[in-house]
């Protein structure tokens, strides 16, 4: 054995941990080259049921009053208003110059197939798979979405943050990474890692990865607060460069109590993420970036007896970024009126997500509409276009 | 190994927790100072309130880095070993933390008393101490679920709306019993809620039902109509119901398969599980009897990941670090060592991001930066929790045993230094999964 290892001076043969060149694209030499297209995608998933009738509240619907009866105010309560029938949440007023440079706008009463059980986990699943339902189903569709067109490299696509995401799992090559998980080690101990860790195939790939990302992540950083604010900076200097892709949660959306203070807390870090995205990208990027945040579902339309909102259906979609058409609210209103909500409690969705992220995918890379609608999300219907770009 | 179960809890005396029934003084000497400090605002003595009020926080804060170290040395010091997994695979499917002020540092005293004592008993014990325990009873909302026509909403009338809160309900069904593939659908979910409304807790008290803010009028749940009589009678009967469901008997087979087997358990697995969980009306003995003693739990291949939690318990096992090590530390160097560590490998101490607890799944953990971070902590660490490091060539043999291998021992001789060795050991796939 101990010679069979010093025959694999494998650092000098590629400066990287790694044992098969075959099994690990990161290491393949047109690893850094850039993607076919020039356009950036950032997917915010964001988990806990976003109550999109607080974030952008239909003011002008003469059902909401006595809907939300002291929750959710109007303008005369501080919310700014948006088009003289939406006002936005005032922890939203960071985004206020986005909305009025035309970076930002909202689809309103979307939601994915996901119906009647109401559960936070199944709900993120089917949002991240893109699917009518989960037999059968391992993959994510912004994978799925990377599988269909050429040229994808390992740095193409990050999947940020420390839990793993299902909507970038499958064969496509995704990084996924965390901006604090630097590997700081001694040539000698990467060389004995690689060798430890060699019999194990999945532990192996990912300390391999490891060993790049930790290569690529240093460099102009400031020391921020907040792991929304590292992500958002480190996906903003990927993107600058050759990524093309980011995606990662923000957590914290489940406001069944006290949703005054805990959605402020959560619109915080969402506009805190958009700015810091926006500041950070360099040259022109942000003006071919598209962002958009999505939730498993929104909330019951009426407020619940502890301030808050418990798990509904039609919610909201945030878009924000350069290639947006901004400052306009999407979407076909269903009314809050009796006879108006799903099942007589939540927003009636009237769109689904997935064919607004389809068309959104269609402006930025070209992806044939086929594709979108047979192998990206099967079997939707992306029906026309939304015009949610420039 | 079951044995142990049913014999005296000699570790968890050795290594203390407070019991949630003494962790209540804490919340009511808290509630006490915020009342005084209401009562006479802008004076000294609500200057006072608020510096008793702070420090009763930090007392607290500084206790659960105190029963972190006990949990990490229970686990390496247990004669019993399975019992310390089996009451930290309870806590995770009875996933519930406290969501302000002082009871959010109750979890490992929640723990302590509503899931360690019943886990050699009857699933439906275990599920009526966890659901009806204050924790859950605050981390799920129930405390704030009143019924639309009870007495305290009629007395409060219109102008403040009160009213249901199904976060409990649904997770009772969902995770806790039936599991999401069950049968129920909202309605139930709906009656439930209903149902629930009335309990709740008081800090000086606990637990309590308390009739005023119960909805009149019976509920009907899984076509099942309960008592119109609000009280804890009705609430158990409808745990025990559920407890004895068919669908919880897979849900919680399947769950016990998948976390002491692997992501893709052996179906017959599941299926002796789940008979003897019907055989024997939810006894959980026989249900692990049924699992310690299937063959597919046995063989040499190692499956599941071991999540960062038992990572580093395990670590602390095999590195056999004394009590002397955690002793007189100060909570600074648990955060250092261990909570910060732990919140970087996506595993917050006592702190899943919903009552789901934590995942399952390999692929949630194995990720580059998760493992980064292993490497960091293997190759950091354990010079601090043990001093002089043990011979590398030797901790190989003794943290592996029969699963060492030529390259960890090639790997373990040939590091650079000690602690890197050490952590090239506990890197090691043997030692990465179970």
């Amino acid at each position: 054995m101990p010679s069979s290892v010093s025959r694999r001076d494998f650092l000098a043969r590629t400066g990287l941990i790694g044992c098969s060149l075959a099994a690990s694209p990161l290491l393949t030499p047109v690893s850094f080259a850039a993607a076919p297209w020039d356009t950036r995608f950032v997917v915010i998933i964001l988990r806990g049921g976003m109550d999109g009738l607080d974030v952008v509240r239909p003011y002008g619907d003469p059902a909401f009053r006595a809907l939300r009866r002291n929750m959710s105010p109007g303008p005369e309560g501080g919310a700014l208003d948006l088009d003289g029938y939406f006002a936005l949440h005032p922890s939203l007023a960071p985004l206020m110059p986005m909305w009025d440079a035309g970076q930002l706008s909202f689809v309103h009463a979307v939601s994915t197939p996901y119906r009647d059980k109401r559960s936070h986990f199944d709900g993120q699943d089917l949002l991240e798979a893109g699917t009518t339902s989960m037999a059968g189903v391992r993959d994510g569709w912004l994978n799925r979405m990377l599988q269909a067109v050429p040229g994808v490299t390992s740095q193409t696509a990050f999947a940020l943050g420390h839990s793993d995401m299902r909507l970038v799992q499958g064969s496509a090559e995704v990084a996924n990474w965390s901006p604090d998980a630097d590997l700081d080690i001694s040539p000698q101990a990467v060389r004995l890692l690689e060798l430890v860790t060699e019999s194990d195939p999945a532990l192996h790939a990912a300390l391999a990865e490891a060993q790049v990302l930790s290569q690529v992540s240093g460099g102009d950083t400031e020391q921020l607060k907040g792991e929304h604010l590292e992500i958002a900076q480190f996906a903003a200097a990927r993107l600058s460069e050759d990524a093309r892709i980011a995606a990662f949660s923000l957590n914290g959306w489940d406001t069944h109590a006290g949703q005054e203070r805990h959605l402020d807390r959560a619109l915080t870090r969402l506009a805190e993420t958009l700015v810091t995205l926006r500041g950070k990208m360099r040259g022109n990027t942000w003006s071919k970036t598209a962002v958009v945040a999505m939730t498993e579902f929104g909330r019951t339309a009426r407020q619940n007896g502890t301030r808050g909102t418990d798990h509904g259906t039609g919610g909201l979609m945030v878009l924000a970024g350069g290639a947006i058409k901004g400052g306009q609210v999407f979407g076909q209103w269903p009314g809050l009126g009796d006879g108006d909500l799903y099942q007589q409690r939540d927003l009636m969705p009237t769109g689904d997500v997935r064919a607004h992220a389809a068309w959104i995918m269609r402006g930025l890379t070209g992806l044939d509409r086929s594709v979108l609608e047979g192998a990206v999300f099967p079997g939707v219907d992306m029906g026309g276009d939304p015009g949610l770009l420039l | 190994m079951l044995s142990g179960l049913t014999e005296p809890d000699v570790i968890a005396e050795r290594f203390p927790i407070q019991s949630f029934h003494d962790f209540r003084s804490r919340m009511v000497e808290v509630s006490e100072q915020v009342t005084i400090r209401r009562k006479n605002r802008g004076t000294p003595l609500a200057a006072e309130a608020r510096k008793r009020r702070n420090v009763l926080n930090k007392e607290a804060r500084e206790d659960v880095a105190v029963w972190l170290g006990h949990t990490m040395l229970r686990r390496a010091h247990t004669e019993t070993a399975f019992r310390e997994r089996i009451v930290a695979f309870w806590a995770d499917h009875f996933t519930a933390m406290g969501k302000r002020g002082v009871i959010r540092r109750g979890t490992s005293p929640y723990i302590e008393d509503a899931i360690r004592p019943f886990i050699a008993g009857k699933f439906e014990e275990l599920l009526t101490e966890a659901v009806t325990h204050p924790l859950m009873v605050d981390y799920l909302d129930q405390r704030v679920s009143i019924g639309p026509n009870s007495q305290r909403a009629e007395r409060i009338g219109e102008n403040r709306k009160v009213g249901l809160n199904e976060n409990l309900a649904r997770e009772l069904l969902e995770l806790h019993t039936l599991g999401v593939d069950g049968p129920y659908s909202q309605t139930d979910v709906t009656e439930l809620a209903e149902l629930l409304t009335g309990l709740t807790f008081d800090a000086r008290n606990g637990m309590k039902f308390q009739k005023r803010l119960a909805e009149p009028g019976a509920e009907t749940v899984l076509g099942v109509t309960y008592s119109e009589t609000a009280n804890l009678d009705t609430v158990r009967s409808v745990l025990a119901d559920l407890a004895r469901h068919p669908a919880t008997a897979r849900h919680i087979a399947t769950k016990l398969a998948v976390h002491f087997g692997s992501d893709t358990p052996d179906p017959a697995l599941i299926d002796a599980m789940e008979a003897a969980f019907i055989a024997h009306d939810g006894a959980l003995m026989p249900v692990y009897e049924a699992l310690l003693s299937h063959p597919s739990v046995w063989t040499r291949e190692l499956s599941n990941i071991k999540p960062p939690i038992d990572f580093m318990s395990s670590a602390i096992r095999a590195l056999a670090v004394p009590p002397a090590a955690f002793a007189d530390r100060e909570q600074r160097w648990i955060r250092r060592i261990f909570m910060q560590p732990l919140f970087n490998m996506g595993q917050r101490w006592e702190t899943p991001s919903g009552p789901d607890g934590w995942a399952e799944e390999d692929p949630e953990w194995i990720t580059p930066q998760g493992l980064a971070l292993r490497v960091t902590w293997a190759m950091a660490f354990p010079g601090e929790l043990v001093d002089p490091l043990p011979d590398p060539r030797d901790f190989v043999d003794h943290a592996l045993g029969d699963f060492a291998t030529e390259p960890v021992r090639f790997a373990a001789a040939a590091a650079e230094t000690r602690s890197e060795a050490i952590g090239l050991v506990l890197m090691s796939p043997a030692f990465q999964r179970r």
